[in-house]
């Protein structure tokens, strides 16, 4: 399946290459750099790319390009989650995916490697088998490791990948015993130049962090679990007992994992915390243009909005931004033509907004593009979408453990069409 | 076999060349690390005059420092010093592990930069058997990716890897079997492909995984090997864990995917399995099976489709030919037979569907594609919503899936449409994937939700990025072609885009307007006009050249402005782009051809200038067509038809999707989405026109639990030699005996395979006859029988331990009688064994024969076509002598409670036959339910072992009084010594955590052939695991263990249906375990089945409204668990098995033992 990876950093330096297979030259790599000069942008680059004899699927991840060579059919999907999955362990040992932490660890980034596929097929990809195979670093162990001669990868045989659930390691032992569960929902919205929704709907996760003896059996309800309109779970989730039931009843990771992803339908109304009322726009004649916006709070269900924040991406022709704000900060950069405007609470008594003029380069045309507004916020202790936790039960073990959860919504993809 | 010589003698040659290295190395590089002080001069003295030109290129070219720079990077001590390779080898020679692992970090780093370290090899190899596991490791690391390189010197790390297949560590066993595989020299193939054979056949299901993952590596060394590959694919692919299924079919995809074949067997398991398997394993299964899936299964939608497809056509206004062809599929149609889906499809389609909401999006992709190749139309849908959902991923994830969705809502449109607009597009989104979006959004456009979505893409058009709304107005454009309601609309909104000030959308939009006038020009030639009017405006080349074609096709709609538009342009005739150029010497053309009057001047201006244009293209059209068009004397035959030749009637275009027909690729493959046939792609096969025989699925069942039970047997082998003395040398004289108890129904049967088809299915029919026949005869056939089949045969008579102990005269006598009986069936069931698939079915037999014999007799009695009043006198008859056995059995159900009766265990029985009474039909009830079932005995020391002392168990289903959380053990004790046994007790259990054990009181005396029955109790804590302790008497200990089965964990209760009801309502999910099976013959009643149940488990009959069900409850012994067993019977034979249990390993165990029981 996968035959090569090759790490490239924005500068098109190829900065690590691993081989499942016979070695492949680098210089397949050449095809990557074209397709990419073409695309400009990152994020334009096609993610598989006909190379020759080859294919190169690629991801770009924390301005890294992974790209993997594959020499026959595979599902192209497959790749591309493993090649996440990849960035991801990443993330996990290293605090960062980035190159200098690559570069820093190569030793435990091949070892990685060498473990998550075996001939180019995903072997070990359960975190927690990685672990008890490869110990992630850290400080102190670097410290004992260059005094003592030991070494990070595991003397224990990893168990694990013998076991019927990966995912947990057997013998946990914690001297508190935690579990926390974040839900966080996002918003995803547009809203049209009067304001009025053009689509919402609501993505949600329930991140948990779950630090248990032994091996619990938790079963998590919820008060309304009918508002969950599709939902993907972490392997560990029984399907038979939600369909039957919808609880979640699962034997949990040690550690941090996404429990559960949802969806709240686009059919069920969704509460938009706030409204945005815009006025951008220009000058026939002298070079110029206005703008005004106001946000304001709506349907907020008590809490406080938070951490607000409008992105503007200016059309070419903007040169600067003269604006007064009456709460917050703006900064308008000339080079990516991004206005910034940090807003932070919203407060129902007054409102906060943003006006001033545009200068635009002088002699050009008056833009035709309407620029959008992305807004940012966050509202701590509330889920959006109303869903609430009813309980989490422990069966298994004997202890009484603690138990908490976190509600916060966010936006998503928020933006507001002028 | 030379290979395998060669390698023989290689290691020792590839010994003597490390030798030398390492003696080269030694020499040369005397830069010791440890004193740093010399190290310098060393190391330059050491520098061949080779390294020394690879040092200067290195200078010029800057490599050599670059590669130097990261490794000092890597150096954590002092050492500053610069680095080569030697130091390197000194390094790895060390006797210091931190060194060596230093060392073989700094390698990994080059070899992850990509540099060479090829020349460390022979230094690196000799550590492979390092202690130091990390070192051993990042060897490997090395060794895999340099053997190809260098095959001779990777040959000496072999024998570190065939040792370690040996190793008794599964996971040792595991990783050795991966390097030496991953190893790329030829030269070890045999080796490899002795290795793969047998880590196929290992204990652990982690080693056969990796002897699945080891078969792609050894076919691309050797394809040559293929056939005995797939040898060991077919076994593996038999493999019931969810640990191989992925690899192995992973295996299969790479090796030898078209051998569809191979799958029949295993289908159903694969579905089965499915849900479990590892994420990436299920991606594989789930594509494999959707190419096996069309190659067995008819088209669910023949029916459909083309009733959709026609209304689509009509839709679109389709041609005449194309409704031809609906008219012939139409007849076909009507002479199709109606469709009816294979239960096989069924369970493909039902098993993946919950993997829609996996998190991993390749599993989600793959169970989509399946759907859509598979689903009957009406259930497709499903698949949507999990794939709206992907389009919050990454950004490559979303590229992938709207390629995919694209390709799905051609087909499909309706899928999507609730959907429209999660597709709607963020000015933040990457361009490939707005315009994949917007592709979505053209095929989802219908004359419902057009308006709609007309709106959306007024917006899109105000967007910064150009080329997104180039995109927006082909789009336009192409919903405009489809949707005639919008034609109009689209076109006036199109030409508002013409005042666009941006000469991109202008120009796009002038594109676009043209092939949509194209379609009916008469109606807008004050387009045309507008249009002719923009020339004066517009520069791009294309919309210039594009407003031209337009007013030469159409000049006669536009008699006045277009010889204006003409004199226009032959004003601006040189400063033209080339394509603009050719068009006006185009309309020249035209317009000279329809009205000669005006332009005739006009056009031969414009053909001078042509006739003198830079460019030849533009100088031989204008040639050519002045020829054309101009009569003169010369001009030939062709310019009679010149107005036929320009002025003829063009097609208008087709504006359709770059995903129309995509979906002949396999959706989610990597071929689909370059829509191009990538290296190893499978065709998706079209359907069958007929389905082939679905039977090539079906499993017989015996097949593989014979495979199973053998292999139990052998382990039963090594610990209990007992079992195999008396399966091996049950000579005459001893079979006899054990005979007896096996036919008593007795005998822990799970073992014997062969023998079940003997003694079940024939004896029934057959004892009537043979017990007429004399008995010294039969005894003659039986032993040459023995003698004959014992290899294969393992003597029916095997499994039954006590066999020995019992010498009652009376017993005897029994025996013997029913050896007769036996020996008759034997003989017949030679005859037939080939034949009778019957046998074959119920040959693994785990439980006891008599008890159901009676039973099955009556019903066998049935089908035989011997007139009936025949039947009855000779079934009374035989019930008559029947009886006495059965008595016996009954009251004395095995031989050592004849020996000691035990009241409990009496009373237990009796607390069955009860419940039998109650439940079942009261004529057979006395005869026939045999307690004898329920109370198997097992061997806790065999005589031999136990220096003449004898030790059985079993599990009497009694409350252990003194603590109700342990299950009752009872144990016999057997004296076959000639001196007594003293002092006789428990010592130093080893338990689980958790489990407890309550001993029976010290038996202080057991006197020559005397036995002796005790109690004990043992908390298992609810689990199966065995209970170790020491048995002792005066003078020796024993090491035994107790495991129970885990029917016998549990204790009846006693409930309503109601309550059942409610409780069972409660342990749904992941808590309900069911299985379908076929019952076994003798269990084809009510009364069959609660007996079998009742003798798996220790469970209670639950009241029942209904006789297609039998219910059962029963609690955990230790912890007091429910556990609900419901068996629901159907037509034929099939049934459903349905345990309910909060401990899904009870449930899981117990389903497999009740299993078992039914389907004998």
């Amino acid at each position: 399946m996968i035959h090569s990876l090759f790490l490239i950093n924005s500068s098109s330096d190829i900065f690590l290459e691993k081989h499942w297979k016979s070695v492949i030259s680098r210089s397949v790599c050449d095809y990557f750099f074209e397709v990419q000069e073409k695309a400009g942008e990152a994020e334009n680059v096609p993610p598989v790319i006909h190379a020759g004899h080859h294919y190169l699927i690629n991801i770009y991840r924390e301005k890294i390009f992974f790209v993997s060579v594959i020499q026959s059919e595979v599902p192209p999907l497959f790749v591309i989650e493993f090649l996440h999955h990849v960035a991801e362990t990443f993330q996990d040992y290293f605090g960062e995916c980035s190159e200098s932490a690559i570069k820093d660890n190569v030793v435990i980034v091949y070892e990685l490697l060498e473990e998550m596929l075996d001939n180019g097929f995903p072997l070990a990809t359960e975190s927690n088998i990685l672990k008890e195979l490869i110990k992630p670093p850290n400080i102190l162990r670097s410290v004992v490791n260059s005094i003592t001669g030991s070494c990070n990868v595991g003397e224990t045989l990893p168990t694990g990948q013998l076991s019927t659930i990966p995912w947990r390691r057997a013998g946990v032992k914690y001297t508190n015993n935690e579990a926390y569960f974040d839900v966080v929902e996002e918003i995803d919205a547009i809203l049209d130049k009067t304001g009025s929704v053009v689509f919402a709907e609501i993505q949600g996760v329930i991140d948990a962090c779950v630090n248990l003896t032994g091996m619990p059996d938790l079963t998590l309800s919820f008060m309304n679990p009918r508002l969950l309109d599709d939902v993907s779970f972490h392997p560990c989730v029984r399907f038979k007992r939600w369909e039957s039931e919808r609880v979640l009843s699962f034997i949990p990771p040690d550690g941090n994992f996404r429990l559960l992803s949802y969806h709240v339908s686009a059919q069920n109304l969704v509460a938009i915390p706030i409204y945005v009322k815009q006025n951008i726009s220009f000058f026939e004649t002298g070079s110029s243009g206005r703008l005004d916006i106001t946000v304001g709070p709506k349907q907020t269900m008590g809490k406080t909005v938070e951490a607000v924040f409008v992105t503007i991406n200016m059309p070419k022709v903007v040169l600067s931004a003269n604006l007064t704000a009456t709460q917050g900060n703006y900064t308008y950069n000339p080079v990516t033509k991004t206005l910034v405007w940090d807003i932070g609470k919203l407060s129902q008594q007054k409102l906060p907004n943003l006006k001033g003029s545009l200068t635009l380069q002088c002699g050009a045309p008056k833009p035709e593009e309407s620029p959008s507004l992305n807004i940012d916020l966050k509202i701590q202790q509330l889920a959006i979408s109303g869903l609430k936790v009813n309980r989490l039960d422990m069966y298994g073990e004997k202890y009484k453990p603690f138990k908490g959860v976190k509600y916060v919504s966010k936006a998503g993809k928020f933006q507001v069409r002028t | 076999m030379t290979p395998m010589q060669k390698l023989l003698q290689l290691p020792v040659n590839a010994v003597n060349i490390v030798k030398t290295v390492q003696a080269q190395a030694q020499e040369e590089a005397r830069s010791p690390v440890l004193t740093p002080d010399s190290i310098q001069q060393n190391w330059y003295s050491a520098v061949q005059p080779e390294e020394l030109r690879n040092l200067k290129v290195a200078g010029t070219g800057g490599g050599d420092s670059e590669e130097r720079a990261p490794l000092e990077e890597g150096v954590t001590s002092a050492q500053t010093q610069p680095l080569r390779h030697d130091d390197l080898k000194e390094m790895l020679d060390s006797n210091k592990d931190s060194l060596k692992l230093e060392a073989m970090k700094r390698i990994v780093a080059m070899i992850a930069r990509g540099k060479n370290a090829s020349d460390l090899f022979p230094a690196v190899v000799k550590n492979v058997a390092c202690k130091n596991i990390e070192v051993k490791k990042l060897v490997y690391v090395y060794l895999v990716r340099y053997a190809e390189e260098q095959q001779d010197l990777a040959l000496l790390s072999i024998s570190t890897f065939q040792r370690g297949l040996k190793d008794p560590n599964q996971l040792i066993r595991a990783s050795a079997l991966r390097v030496l595989s991953s190893i790329r020299v030829t030269i070890i193939v045999p080796i490899m492909m002795l290795a793969i054979k047998e880590a196929a056949s290992d204990m652990s299901p982690y080693v056969r995984k990796t002897a699945a993952h080891a078969i792609p590596k050894l076919y691309s060394l050797d394809p040559e090997q293929k056939d005995q590959l797939i040898e060991v694919i077919e076994k593996l692919l038999a493999d019931k864990t969810t640990l191989v299924a992925g690899s192995v079919v992973m295996a299969f995809e790479e090796v030898c995917p078209e051998r569809i074949d191979l799958i029949h067997k295993n289908y159903r398991k694969l579905c089965n399995l499915l849900i479990d398997v590892e994420e990436w394993g299920q991606v594989v299964i789930i594509n494999m099976l959707t190419r096996y899936a069309r190659t067995q299964f008819l088209n669910p939608n023949v029916n459909e489709s083309l009733l959709e497809e026609s209304g689509e056509k009509a839709f679109y206004g389709s041609d005449d030919e194309e409704g031809k062809e609906e008219k012939a599929e139409a007849a076909a149609l009507a002479k199709r037979k109606p469709y009816v889906m294979d239960p096989d499809h069924r369970l493909l389609l039902r098993n993946t569907k919950p993997l829609l909401q996996s998190r991993n999006a390749a599993v989600v992709m793959a169970v989509a594609q399946l759907y859509f190749h598979l689903a009957p139309k009406a259930e497709v849908g499903v698949i949507a919503k999990a794939l709206v959902r992907l389009m919050r991923s990454h950004s490559e994830v979303q590229y992938v899936v709207l390629q995919n969705v694209a390709t799905m809502t051609i087909k499909r449109r309706g899928m999507f449409e609730p959907y429209l607009k999660s597709f709607y597009i963020r000015s933040t989104d990457p361009t490939q994937i707005k315009i994949l979006k917007l592709e979505v959004l053209t095929n989802l456009a219908n004359e419902t939700n057009i308006s709609t979505i007309l709106r959306e893409f007024q917006t899109y058009i105000k967007s910064m990025d150009k080329d997104f709304v180039a995109a927006t107005i082909q789009a336009i454009g192409r919903c405009a072609t489809n949707i005639g309601e919008v034609r109009d609309t689209c076109l006036n909104g199109l030409v508002q885009l013409l005042s666009n000030r941006d000469e991109l959308v202008v120009a796009e939009s002038v594109v676009v307007i043209k092939k949509l006038l194209q379609m009916q020009p008469e109606q807008h030639s004050d387009i045309i006009k507008h249009m002719a009017k923009l020339t004066d405006n517009i520069q791009v080349p294309m919309a210039r050249a594009s407003i031209l074609w337009l007013i030469g096709e159409y000049c006669e709609h536009v008699p006045k402005i277009a010889p204006d538009v003409l004199r226009k342009m032959a004003k601006t005739f040189t400063n033209e782009e080339d394509i603009v150029k050719l068009q006006i010497i185009n309309l020249a053309a035209k317009l000279y051809l329809t009205n000669s009057k005006q332009t005739k001047l006009l056009t031969q201006y414009v053909l001078n200038l042509a006739k003198y244009d830079q460019n030849y293209d533009i100088r031989d059209r204008a040639r050519f067509i002045r020829q054309l068009i101009v009569p003169t004397d010369k001009s030939g035959a062709l310019s009679k038809y010149a107005k036929k030749l320009f002025l003829a009637l063009k097609p208008a275009p087709v504006l359709e999707s770059p995903f129309k027909d995509r979906d002949h690729f396999q959706l989610g493959s990597l071929s689909h989405l370059l829509n191009a046939k990538a290296g190893g792609y499978q065709e998706l096969p079209d359907w069958p026109e007929t389905a082939p025989d679905p039977s090539v699925r079906n499993v017989e069942v015996p097949e593989w639990t014979k495979c199973s039970s053998r292999e139990k047997r052998k382990e039963k082998k090594v610990e209990k030699p007992f079992y195999s003395d008396s399966e091996e040398e049950s000579g005459p004289t001893e079979s006899a005996d054990s005979e007896s108890d096996s036919a008593s129904g007795s005998g822990s049967g799970s073992e014997s395979e062969e023998s079940g088809s003997g003694s079940e299915s024939e004896e029934s029919r057959e004892e009537s006859e043979s017990e007429q026949e004399d008995k010294e005869d039969e005894e003659d056939k039986r032993k040459k029988k023995k003698k004959t089949d014992r290899g294969k045969v393992k003597a029916p008579a095997v499994e039954s331990p006590e066999s020995e102990e019992s010498s009652g005269a009376e017993e005897k006598n029994r025996a013997q009688k029913v050896k007769g009986r036996r020996s008759g069936s034997e003989s017949e069931s030679e005859e037939e064994e080939e034949s009778e698939s019957e046998s074959s079915r119920s040959e693994s037999e785990s439980e006891s024969e008599s008890e159901s014999d009676t039973d099955a007799k009556k019903k066998k009695k049935a089908p035989v076509t011997k007139p009936p009043p025949k039947q009855a006198k000779k079934e009374s008859k035989k019930e008559k002598k029947e009886m006495s056995l059965l008595d016996l059995d009954d009251f004395e159900p095995t031989p050592s409670p004849q020996v000691t009766p035990v009241n409990n265990f009496l009373s237990s029985s009796l607390v069955t036959d009860l419940e039998g009474l109650s439940l079942t039909d009261t004529v057979m009830a006395p005869t026939t339910i045999a307690p004898s079932g329920s109370v198997k005995t097992y061997e806790l020391l065999h005589r031999i072992t136990g220096e003449g002392l004898g030790v059985e168990y079993c599990f009497s289903r009694q409350p252990f009084s003194p603590d109700a959380h342990m299950v009752a053990v009872q144990i016999m004790f057997t004296n076959n010594t000639n001196a007594e046994t003293k002092n006789l007790h428990v010592e130093d259990p080893k338990l689980q955590s958790g489990m407890r054990i309550k001993e029976f009181p010290e038996i202080e005396l057991l006197p020559p052939g005397e036995m002796v029955t005790v109690v004990m109790g043992i908390d298992f804590c609810d689990s199966t695991q065995a209970a170790n302790f020491q048995l002792c008497t005066h003078i020796r200990k024993f090491f035994v263990s107790i495991q129970p089965p885990v029917g016998e964990l549990m204790m009846p209760v006693f409930m309503t249906e109601n309550e059942f009801k409610k409780e069972q309502g409660q342990l749904m999910g992941m808590n309900e375990i069911s299985e379908k099976l076929t019952l076994g013959e003798k269990c084809q009643n009510e009364h069959g089945i609660v007996q079998r149940v009742t003798s798996a488990a220790n469970v209670s009959r639950v009241p029942c409204g209904s006789d297609k069900e039998c219910r059962f409850a029963g609690k955990t012994v230790s912890s007091g668990i429910l556990v609900l067993v419901t068996v629901a019977t159907k037509e034929e034979r099939a049934a459903q098995l349905t345990v309910n249990c909060e401990k899904m390993v009870i449930g899981t165990m117990l389903v497999k033992d009740i299993l078992q029981a039914l389907t004998q």
